[in-house]
């Protein structure tokens, strides 16, 4: 095995090459892509204000009103991906498409429609949450912890 | 919230910029758009928790919500109403008070489009 | 004493192997290209008709097999050797494909790489006498690709300023001790090289040291400049690890010229959505058994070196943390 001198070495030279090929590497387009996620991901955002004023209107509270806009937004993604389309808008529109919770929706239903060939109950059934799973798990844990800690603190 | 044009102007705005912040966390660092969702949702949740995100929807509506952050802030308000209400248990009924419509719309929907539809290149 | 070894790392053939025939198939993407005239065959749907994108793959590299033993005229029976690899989990891909032939098999695996490591064990095995006919073939695919080492097809991703775009098709060459113009007179066999670079989104940088290093070690070995050559062509750096090889070969006081392309961007050059080029090991495949062989079959380029990259990740690896180590394997085809 490499000796403690040659370990230096190495860390030195990949030190050199990283530098050297950040240098060459083409900056993303920052200004561009962050441009076009503000418009997409606020029409998104336009679009579900449009569903939950819907809800409101029907004579609901804002609260009640945030589930069904939330199942809303996540049925129109689900139909976009199934009918191949939210994933050009990913890649057209990066973080504008994925923050949404539409952006959500797409990487359940992405999931299941990609793992269904290794089987309906150890492909898609498995694989599902492939992507959104890590959400849902810190989101909960943050979100239960976030309140056990007020509930505690307030009562 | 009155359902005025302004609604939907301040939603795009404040839903626009978590996006836009999303974008720049995804090209400025190496982490993947995983982390980047996880990130968002822990923040939203912590956000709710200083009483920042209830304002922030009070003001933006969907525009807060929509985004992931807003999953997670809709998680902790779940969780505190209903422990507020039910002791204990209701901190955990309540994680769904909010998103556990969605969670089963998106379970239920995905495996139905994906008995039907097939990805495409 | 191993007479046919030439310094550290490459092998001359005592009596070198020809290519008698080679199959290329390439999917839609890469049919757009400007080298889509050198495919045998083009599938204008990747799914090949097929339930799933790996059943698919298969099909690919099926039919590139089944191209070049017919241009040679070839029984399966006839192949003593069938060598084959792709990127998939336990080279499912090329085990299958061999089920179906009934030849024997060795399955190898160099990633993107697979093109020249499976044509050196051909060439090697067809020059010290253990075969007379020998099969390399190698294949890749969009999909399976994607669902192996990424996201879902259908997933919302961006791409980033350095991703590259796998490549739909496959190649195969037969190898034989005579009955083909091209010879392969040299091999140079890769050591892995790994310069630390983390990021899946950049196999161009990650890989392009891999690919200095084996130039250089053959240069070397070979007592040749790069001027030997018509053309060097690496397997698949993209534009952006082209760019670095090229800057890596001239602080190694060895600059390439004119000469130098690389097989990601030749794929893919001018095709929208592809990033910066192409990868995947049906890349350097469709190049070298397609156009390369072709144009040396016509005349046109007298002396190749390919250079096929590989990065050698797993999934399982860089979401360990790890960085991507790479390996270069390149062999020199002449008229």
């Amino acid at each position: 095995m490499a000796s403690p001198g040659a370990k230096k070495q190495k860390a030195d030279d990949r030190a050199k090459y990283q530098k050297l090929a950040s240098s060459i590497v083409p900056r993303p387009q920052l200004a561009r892509n962050i441009a076009v996620a503000f418009v997409v991901g606020g029409l998104i955002c336009a679009l579900g204000q449009a569903v939950m004023n819907a809800f409101i209107a029907s004579g609901m509270t804002g609260d009640e009103a945030t589930a069904p806009t939330l199942a809303t937004m996540i049925l129109i993604g689900v139909v976009l991906t199934g009918l191949s389309v939210y994933h050009h808008i990913g890649e057209f529109a990066g973080a504008g498409a994925a923050v949404p919770i539409t952006g959500f929706a797409n990487t359940v239903a992405a999931a299941a429609m990609d793992f269904k060939r290794e089987g309906y109950i150890l492909g898609m059934g498995a694989k599902m949450f492939i992507i959104a799973g890590p959400v849902l798990v810190y989101g909960i844990l943050a979100g239960v912890t976030v309140a056990l800690i007020k509930w505690l603190s307030r009562g | 919230m009155e359902g005025s044009s302004l609604d939907y102007v301040i939603a795009f705005l404040v839903g626009g910029a978590i996006c836009a912040v999303g974008q720049a966390v995804l090209d400025l660092t190496r982490i993947s758009p995983a982390h980047m969702l996880v990130l968002f949702v822990v923040v939203g949740a912590v956000l709710s928790g200083f009483g920042v995100y209830d304002r922030l929807v009070d003001f933006a509506g969907a525009g807060a919500l929509v985004p992931v952050s807003g999953f997670g802030h809709s998680i902790a308000r779940g969780s505190l109403l209903e422990a507020r209400r039910l002791g204990v248990i209701g901190l955990f009924t309540g994680a769904f008070e909010f998103t556990g419509l969605g969670v089963a719309t998106a379970v239920f929907f995905s495996a139905l489009i994906a008995l039907v539809a097939n990805p495409r290149a | 004493m191993a007479t046919r070894r030439i310094g550290r790392s490459t092998v001359r053939f005592a009596a070198p192997p020809v290519i008698v025939s080679a199959g290329t198939v390439a999917g839609p993407m890469e049919s757009r290209g400007p080298m889509a005239r050198w495919f045998d065959e083009v599938v204008p749907d990747d799914m090949f008709g097929e339930r799933s994108a790996e059943k698919a793959e298969r099909r690919f590299m099926g039919d590139a097999v089944k191209i070049a033993l017919t241009q040679a005229a070839v029984q399966p029976e006839q192949v003593d050797y069938f060598i084959a690899g792709d990127l998939l989990n336990q080279v499912i891909t090329a085990s299958f494909t061999a089920e179906d032939l009934g030849m024997p098999f060795i399955g190898v695996y160099g990633a993107c790489s697979t093109s020249a490591q499976s044509l050196t064990v051909a060439s090697a095995l067809v020059d010290a006498g253990f075969a007379d006919l020998a099969l390399a073939a190698t294949s890749s695919h969009y999909q399976t690709a994607e669902r192996q080492f990424r996201y879902p097809i259908e997933l919302n991703i961006q791409r980033k300023s350095t991703s590259q775009y796998t490549a739909t098709g496959a190649g195969a060459v037969l190898v034989g001790r005579s009955g083909g113009k091209v010879k392969i007179t040299e091999a140079t066999v890769g050591r892995v090289i790994d310069m630390g670079t983390k990021d899946p989104n950049q196999m161009g940088p990650a890989m392009a040291p891999a690919a200095a290093e084996t130039i250089f070690s053959h240069l070397a070995d070979t007592g040749r400049d790069p001027g030997f050559y018509d053309v060097i062509i690496t397997g698949d750096l993209g534009s952006v690890g082209s760019q670095i090889l090229l800057e890596l070969m001239q602080r190694r006081g060895v600059p390439l010229g004119d000469n130098y392309a690389d097989g990601g961007v030749m794929l893919f050059q001018g095709v929208r959505g592809t990033g910066v080029g192409g990868s995947g090991c049906a890349c350097s495949a469709l190049i070298m058994d397609g156009f390369v062989w072709k144009r040396m079959c016509e005349g046109e380029i007298r002396r190749a070196l390919i250079v096929a990259t590989g990065a050698l990740l797993s999934p399982l690896s860089w979401q360990q943390g790890e960085s991507v180590p790479c390996i270069a394997n390149a062999v020199t085809l002449q008229v």
